[in-house]
C-alpha cells in the first residue's frame, strides 16, 4: 500500500515536471505548435469545393496543389506531404462542416482553401481559433480581406489569398463595359452569395463613377430555372449590358433565356469568373456567343512548363487545367511550404515544430515571391488583410463558336488589364 | 346556452375576412400600379405569360402523377419528384449520345419522342418499385406512415442517382429547329414553348383518352371508388394501383424531357426537388385526385408564378420582386388551403372517403 503510493507520487512529479519541460523545450509560440514526429509525414489540409456544380474550380484547385508538391517530389524537410481532402461545398454551412473537420486535427499545418467566398465565410472563424492559416487559391470577395465590420468586413487573422481581389475585378469590368464596350447603362445580377454580391456592386459604383448609369441592381436565388421575371424586369431598364457575376448553373439559365426575351437582343451579356468554365459555354449553347466574360489570366514561361506537367501528370483525370485558378492553388501550396521550411525547427529527437504564430507571420512576410500568378506580396493594410496577388492577373475573354461547339477553353483574350490597369490600380 | 354567441361572431371568420379585403386590394393596388406605369410593354406581358404555360404544362404533367395516385390511395406519393429527376437525369446521356452522332438534329421528330419513351420508361420502372418496395407493404397502415416513408424514399431515390451519375451538373443539348421565334401580330414567341406546351397537351389528352375509355382506366376509376367493391368486381387491385403508378411515373419522366427541352440546363440529382413541390401545389389547387384539376392548376400555377411578381408585387413597390417567385407559388398553396380546401375544381371524393 505504501510503496504503491510511493510509486504513484514519484511518478506524479515525474510528470509534472516533464510536461511544462517539454513545453518548455519545443513550443514557445503563443498560439501552439504543430508537431510532427521523426517518421511522420506533414499534413495540409484542402478544403475545396469537390461535390456540386462548383466543383471544376475544386478539382482546378487540387491539381494546382498536387503538382507544388510534386514539384518537390513530395517531400519538405525531408518527410513526405500529405494533404487531406474536405469537401467545403459553395455555402457557408460546408465551410463551417469542412472547417469543423479540419480544426479537431491537430496534425493538420496549415489549409489550402476554401474555393468559394461563402464557404470561406463559414470557416473562417474556426480556422483562425484553432491558431491555423488558410490560403486561398479562389475566393475573391472583398469582405474576406476587409476588417472594418461597419462595411461587411470579415476578416480573421490567418487569412490569406493568391487570387485577386474583386475590388480589381469589379473595376476591371466596369473599365472595359465603358472603354472598350461602350456602354452608357448597365443592369447587374447578383444570387446573394458574398462573391457574387460583392462583384456586382464593386462593378456597379466603379460603372458609376465612370459616369455610367446603373439603371438595375437585382438578384436571383440560388436553385431557380425560370429567369423570365427578371429578364422581363431588366428589359423593362433598357441597359446596354448585363452584368451577371453568378455562379453555374444560375448563369447558363440566364444567359439562354436571355436570348429569348423582347428587349434584351441587342444587350450584352457580361460575366465573371463564378462561370469560368468550359461546361458553362457548352451548356449554355448558341446563346453564350458573345458573352464576354472576366477572369483570371495567367502567362509566362513558368505558366507554360507547369500546363505541360499538368498534361503530363493529369491531376484529377484531365488533360487540362478545368478552371482557371491552378496556377493560384500552385502558388498558395509553394507559399505555405516555403513558410513552413521557414518556421519549422527540428529537436534532437528528429521532431518538428512548427509555430501556428510564426507560421502566420512567415506568410505575412510574403514579399516579391516570384511565382506563377506575378510578383507576390502578402499585404496587411485594411481593405487588403492578406491578399497576396497583384490583381493584374486578369483578362476579358470573350466566348465564340469553339468555346459552344468544341469545348475549347479557356476563350480568346479581348483585353488585357495588365496593360490597362498599370494607370489607376 | 351561450351557444348564439359563437354563431354571430367568430374572430376566425372575422379574420379570414379581412385577409381576403387586404389580398384583393394589394393585388388590385400592385397591378393597377404596374399597368399604369407602362414600364413591361404588351409584347413582355405575352412573353411572360408564354413562358409560364409552359412551366404550367410541366408542372401540369408531374402534378397529374400525384394526383392518380391520391386518387386511387389517399396518399401523398412525395418521391414523385424524384422519379420525375431519374427520367430526366437519365435521358441527358441518351440526349447527348443522339446530339454526337447528329441524331438529334437530324431526325428531330423522331429523336424527341424516343427520348420521351426512353425517359417515360426509366421513370415507369422507378415508379413501379417505388410502389412495390415502399408503399405495398405498408397498404393499409395508418396514412402518415406511406407519408413519412415516401420522404424517405425520396432521399435514398436522389442519393442513388448521385451515386449514379455523379453530382455535377449536366444539360440537355439544343435542338435547333426549335430554336428561334415566330411572330404573331408582332409579338414573338419563342418556338420552344409552343413545342413544350403542345406535347403536354398531347400526352394530358392521351392521359384522359386512358382514364376515360378503356378496361384500364374504369377499373381505376372503380378502385379509386371503392376497393373492396372493385376486388369483388373481380378486379385485381394490386395490378391496378401498380399500373397507376406507372401512368404517373411515365408523366413525370416524359416531363423531364420536355423540362430539359424548355431549359436546358441544370440537370443534376436535386432537380426534382422544387417541381415536385410546385407540382404538388398544382394538384392541391386543382383539386387534388381530381385529373382535370391537376391540368388546370399546374397551368394557373406557372402563370401565376411567371406573371404575379412583375404584376403584383414590383407594383407594390417590393424590391427583388423575382426573388418572390416561390413566395406567390406557395402563397397560392395557403391560400387555397385557407379560402377553398376542395380546390379549383373541387376534390373528387366518394362519401365515404370525405
Amino acid at each position: 500500500m505504501k510503496r504503491s503510493l510511493l510509486v504513484l507520487t514519484v511518478l506524479c512529479l515525474l510528470l509534472g515536471l516533464s510536461v511544462p519541460a517539454l513545453a518548455d523545450g519545443h513550443c514557445m509560440d503563443e498560439l501552439g505548435c504543430v508537431e510532427v514526429g521523426p517518421d511522420d509525414p506533414i499534413i495540409i489540409g484542402a478544403m475545396l469545393s469537390l461535390s456540386g456544380a462548383t466543383s471544376f474550380y475544386g478539382e482546378d484547385s487540387l491539381g494546382g496543389v498536387e503538382l507544388a508538391i510534386l514539384g518537390r517530389d513530395g517531400m519538405l524537410l525531408g518527410r513526405e506531404v500529405i494533404v487531406v481532402e474536405e469537401d467545403s461545398l459553395c455555402s457557408a454551412e460546408g465551410g463551417q462542416a469542412a472547417a469543423q473537420r479540419v480544426a479537431a486535427d491537430e496534425s493538420i499545418v496549415g489549409v489550402i482553401g476554401t474555393t468559394c467566398s461563402g464557404a470561406a465565410q463559414g470557416a473562417m472563424p474556426i480556422i483562425s481559433e484553432a491558431g491555423m492559416l488558410m490560403i486561398s487559391s479562389s475566393n475573391t470577395s472583398p469582405r474576406l480581406t476587409n476588417d472594418d465590420a461597419d462595411a461587411g468586413g470579415t476578416y480573421y487573422p490567418g487569412y490569406f489569398r493568391t487570387a485577386h481581389n474583386d475590388l480589381f475585378q469589379g473595376a476591371m469590368g466596369a473599365r472595359f463595359a465603358v472603354e472598350v464596350l461602350k456602354a452608357g447603362a448597365v443592369a447587374t445580377i447578383h444570387d446573394g452569395d458574398p462573391y457574387t454580391e460583392g462583384l456586382a456592386v464593386v462593378m456597379a459604383n466603379e460603372f458609376a463613377g465612370r459616369n455610367g448609369d446603373v439603371v438595375f441592381q437585382g438578384a436571383v436565388s440560388k436553385g431557380d430555372t425560370d429567369m423570365s421575371a427578371i429578364l422581363t424586369e431588366i428589359a423593362a431598364s433598357e441597359p446596354d449590358v448585363v452584368y451577371l457575376p453568378v455562379f453555374v448553373p444560375e448563369s447558363e439559365f440566364i444567359v439562354s433565356q436571355a436570348a429569348n426575351t423582347p428587349g434584351l437582343e441587342d444587350a450584352v451579356m457580361m460575366t465573371a469568373d463564378g462561370s469560368f468554365s468550359a461546361t458553362f459555354a457548352q451548356n449554355t449553347g448558341a446563346a453564350a456567343v458573345g458573352v464576354y466574360m472576366t477572369g483570371p489570366h495567367v502567362s509566362g514561361e513558368a505558366y507554360d512548363a507547369f500546363l505541360e506537367l499538368w498534361a503530363e501528370e493529369q491531376p484529377g483525370g484531365t488533360a487540362a487545367p478545368p478552371s482557371g485558378f491552378h496556377a493560384h492553388a500552385y502558388d498558395g501550396a509553394n507559399l505555405l511550404m516555403n513558410a513552413i521550411e521557414a518556421v519549422a525547427e527540428e529537436m534532437d529527437d528528429g521532431t518538428l515544430v512548427i509555430g501556428r504564430q510564426a507560421l502566420r507571420d512567415a506568410m505575412q512576410a510574403v514579399e516579391d515571391y516570384e511565382g506563377l500568378t506575378g510578383t507576390l506580396t502578402c499585404r496587411e493594410d485594411s481593405p487588403f488583410n492578406g491578399d497576396c496577388a497583384t490583381g493584374t492577373a486578369l483578362a476579358v475573354f470573350e466566348i465564340g463558336e469553339a468555346q459552344v461547339d468544341e469545348g475549347a477553353w479557356p476563350p480568346p483574350i479581348v483585353w488585357d488589364l495588365s496593360m490597362s490597369m498599370a494607370g489607376d490600380a | 346556452m351561450f351557444k348564439w354567441k359563437t354563431d354571430e361572431f367568430s374572430w376566425v371568420d372575422f379574420t379570414i375576412d379581412v385577409l381576403r379585403v387586404l389580398i384583393v386590394l394589394g393585388v388590385v393596388v400592385g397591378a393597377w400600379n404596374t399597368l399604369s406605369s407602362g414600364r413591361i410593354t404588351l409584347a413582355q406581358w405575352v412573353n411572360l405569360f408564354a413562358a409560364g404555360l409552359s412551366q404550367g404544362s410541366i408542372y401540369a404533367l408531374i402534378a397529374l402523377g400525384y394526383t392518380l395516385v391520391y386518387g386511387i390511395l389517399l396518399m401523398i406519393n412525395f418521391a414523385h419528384g424524384e422519379v420525375f429527376m431519374a427520367g430526366a437525369f437519365s435521358t441527358v446521356f441518351l440526349a447527348e449520345a443522339f446530339n454526337r452522332t447528329g441524331f438529334l438534329n437530324d431526325q428531330p421528330l423522331l429523336a424527341i419522342p424516343l427520348m420521351i419513351m426512353f425517359a417515360g420508361l426509366v421513370s415507369m420502372t422507378v415508379a413501379i418499385l417505388l410502389e412495390r418496395v415502399a408503399y405495398r407493404p405498408l397498404r393499409g397502415s395508418p396514412r402518415l406512415v406511406p407519408l413519412i416513408t415516401a420522404i424517405g424514399a425520396s432521399f435514398f431515390l436522389q442519393y442513388t442517382f448521385r451515386g449514379l451519375y455523379g453530382s455535377g451538373f449536366k444539360a440537355y443539348p439544343q435542338v435547333k429547329i426549335l430554336q428561334g421565334a415566330i411572330s404573331l401580330g408582332g409579338i414573338n414567341i419563342p418556338i420552344v414553348q409552343i413545342f413544350v406546351f403542345f406535347s403536354a397537351l398531347a400526352l394530358m389528352l392521351c392521359l384522359y383518352w386512358l382514364v376515360e375509355r378503356t378496361r384500364i382506366g374504369k377499373a381505376m376509376r372503380a378502385v379509386s371508388e371503392n376497393k373492396e367493391v372493385a376486388r369483388l368486381m373481380g378486379i385485381d387491385i394490386d395490378f391496378v394501383i401498380m399500373f397507376t403508378f406507372g401512368v404517373g411515373g411515365f408523366l413525370a419522366g416524359s416531363a423531364g424531357v420536355i423540362n430539359g427541352v424548355f431549359r436546358p440546363q441544370g440537370v443534376n440529382f436535386f432537380m426534382g426537388f422544387i417541381p415536385g413541390i410546385k407540382a404538388f401545389t398544382a394538384a392541391v389547387l386543382g383539386g387534388i385526385g381530381n385529373i382535370p384539376g391537376a391540368m388546370l392548376g399546374g397551368l394557373f400555377l406557372g402563370v401565376i408564378e411567371a406573371i404575379g411578381p412583375n404584376l403584383v408585387l414590383a407594383g407594390l413597390g417590393i424590391p427583388g420582386a423575382n426573388q418572390l417567385k416561390d413566395v406567390i407559388a406557395f402563397t397560392m398553396l395557403v391560400l387555397v388551403l385557407i379560402f377553398r380546401p376542395q380546390g379549383i375544381l373541387g376534390e373528387r371524393l366518394s362519401e365515404k372517403k370525405a
